[in-house]
């Protein structure tokens, strides 16, 4: 296979190699989180974690595990680099955007530590693309202290009905209320637009819902405008977690499966609003 | 000057209509050159479409059933006239169903080209929709800056990969880049790259293979060299962009000429129609 003899004599000198037969299934992912222009990928043993952030005030993670790839290489404890996700992204679709069944690129990502670009090498239909792209000093990504012993309020629910939810808020609203409770109205969603509120519920016994675990009531206001880019999470995953905590933190967790079944997870944080957010005891 | 034409063949009718289309988005203007035997849709290498050119040639026997020109003289008889080619274009929309097409040099308000289509009705009588498409005719004295492009002293001949491959391949690369380097050698290998300084991006393309063209001048030269060695010219990403998304007829081989660091010249050659297109190497 081309891609392999490319590699040869170099191969010992990179810290991070990491290979799939589908591109795609790197890609579609980076998608989900791309609204900013950089990225900071993060590879352990476990696999690879790509952040984005915004204003301090949203991190969104993508994780692709180990096992995703086909092949997984590093010869450090960890791997840290950050890259202009835009470019990465035209990189890992440099033969096309869109899907044509049954023809897919492979893609072998190598890295070879600080100060050296990031090497992707990529084939379909036996025509190869060698792209290097320059990579920029990691930024510490925030810690958002987000742990499960401090989650009040918890719902899981199929993504389905959320995208609906979500293609059907007044984006004229600059915040979303999110309000989880034991008792009514036990999951809502409201927005305060031009035309007026709008309220969204979710009773705790509907079949969208597969966990409810609320144990107190929390009102929590979020700036729509930073949880807009979240929907593309949601348009590609099958379930949804979502929790707050003690703070008002929120934490929206997507399931998503790739083009060959496999499990990914994508995860938001979130600050609540300063200007408004108090819970409600 | 004279000029009058008919069409009824559905399949010739659909072939005009995909070549005119491509030549719509190679440029905004063009020539049309009418001789008794051929038509040819020229844009010649003016500083304002950034030294690009372009010269299609069509047999117009291919195409037509009836066709009476009389040129500007008995001498010349040539017309020669400037259009713009998506106005024949969207015309020829209204004809993928058309029984005939009937096209003329008339004088409306101005010298136009009018197109007349004739269009299948539930009615005895058919409907026929005109579009009249204004020209501008051209002075004999001006003709020569409209001559047939000479095949240039090439390089490297080569065959392009797929054009969907290569095309989805340069639509990314516009996305990181403005300029892309073109190069290939006689070993039938190709490479597409751009360099910034954010990323570089290098694309192989192998046995493409490279056309033999006989006794030629340009190929003598080439003997001697190593076939390995790459010859290139750097390009504006989206005049090349233009030449390969603008593609409505599926051709059975492009060849791809190259000067070193001076202009690379396609041909496209399918069944009665030639395209040749020059994109000059960014100063």
């Amino acid at each position: 296979m081309p891609l392999s003899t490319q590699l040869e004599a170099g191969e010992e000198q990179y810290v991070l190699i990491a290979s799939l037969d589908n591109a795609r299934n790197l890609s579609n992912i980076l998608k989900a989180i791309q609204f900013k222009d950089h990225a900071t990928f993060l590879a352990t043993s476990n696999g690879i974690k790509v952040t984005v952030e915004d204003s301090k005030c949203l991190q969104a993670n993508a994780f692709i595990q180990a096992e995703i790839f086909q092949e997984f290489s590093i010869q450090e404890d960890s791997v840290m680099f950050r890259v202009n996700l835009a470019v990465l992204l035209d990189c890992l679709t440099i033969f096309g955007g869109s899907a044509v069944p049954g023809v897919t690129t492979a893609l072998k990502m190598c890295y070879n530590g600080y100060g050296y670009p990031l090497t992707l090498f990529l084939e379909e239909g036996g025509v190869v693309t060698v792209c290097k792209i320059n990579t920029q000093e990691p930024e510490e990504t925030l810690d958002f202290d987000f742990c499960s012993t401090n989650v009040i309020n918890k719902v899981i629910l199929q993504s389905d009905s959320l995208r609906e939810a979500f293609s059907e808020l007044d984006m004229t609203s600059e915040v979303l209320q999110i309000t989880m409770s034991p008792d009514k109205p036990y999951f809502r969603l409201s927005t305060f637009g031009n035309s007026g509120s709008a309220h969204c519920d979710y009773p705790k016994d509907s079949d969208m819902m597969e966990v409810f675990q609320c144990t107190q009531t929390q009102t929590n206001r979020y700036k729509m405008s930073l949880l807009k880019p979240s929907t593309k999470a949601l348009s590609l995953s099958c379930k949804v977690s979502i929790r707050t905590d003690n703070r008002g933190f929120l934490s929206l967790q997507y399931m998503v499966r790739n083009d060959d079944g496999q499990i990914c997870f994508i995860e938001y944080f979130c600050c609540p609003d300063e200007e408004v957010g108090e819970q409600e005891q | 000057m004279r000029f009058r034409a008919k069409m009824i063949d559905i399949g010739c009718l659909n072939h005009f209509t995909r070549v005119v289309n491509t030549i719509s988005k190679l440029t905004k203007t063009c020539t049309l050159r009418l001789t008794t035997d051929k038509l040819y849709f020229i844009l010649s290498d003016k500083v304002a479409n950034g030294g690009v050119s372009m010269w299609c040639e069509l047999s117009q026997g291919n195409f037509f059933d009836e066709f009476q020109l009389e040129g500007v003289s008995t001498e010349h008889n040539e017309i020669y006239m400037d259009l713009a080619a998506e106005n024949l274009s969207r015309a020829l929309k209204t004809a993928h169903n058309a029984k005939s097409l009937k096209i003329k040099l008339t004088n409306k308000h101005c010298p136009c080209i009018t197109v007349a289509i004739e269009l299948p009705s539930l009615s005895r009588v058919s409907r026929v929709v005109t579009h009249d498409i204004p020209v501008g005719v051209i002075p004999k004295k001006l003709w020569n800056d409209f001559k047939e492009p000479s095949v240039p002293d090439f390089d490297v001949s080569i065959y392009l990969p797929p054009l969907k491959t290569m095309k989805n391949v340069v639509e990314r690369m516009k996305n990181l880049s403005n300029f892309l380097v073109l190069e290939a050698n006689l070993n039938g290998e190709m490479n597409l790259k751009i360099e910034t300084d954010l990323v570089s991006v290098t694309t192989h393309f192998k046995d493409l293979g490279n056309p033999s063209w006989g006794d030629n001048g340009s190929q003598d030269s080439t003997q001697d060299r190593d076939p390995e060695t790459m010859m290139d010219v750097k390009v504006d990403i989206r005049k090349l962009l233009q030449f390969l998304a603008g593609q409505q007829v599926n051709p059975s081989k492009v060849i791809c000429n190259i000067v070193n660091k001076r202009i690379v010249h396609f041909i496209l050659l399918h069944e009665d129609v030639s395209l040749q297109y020059f994109i000059p190497a960014h100063a």
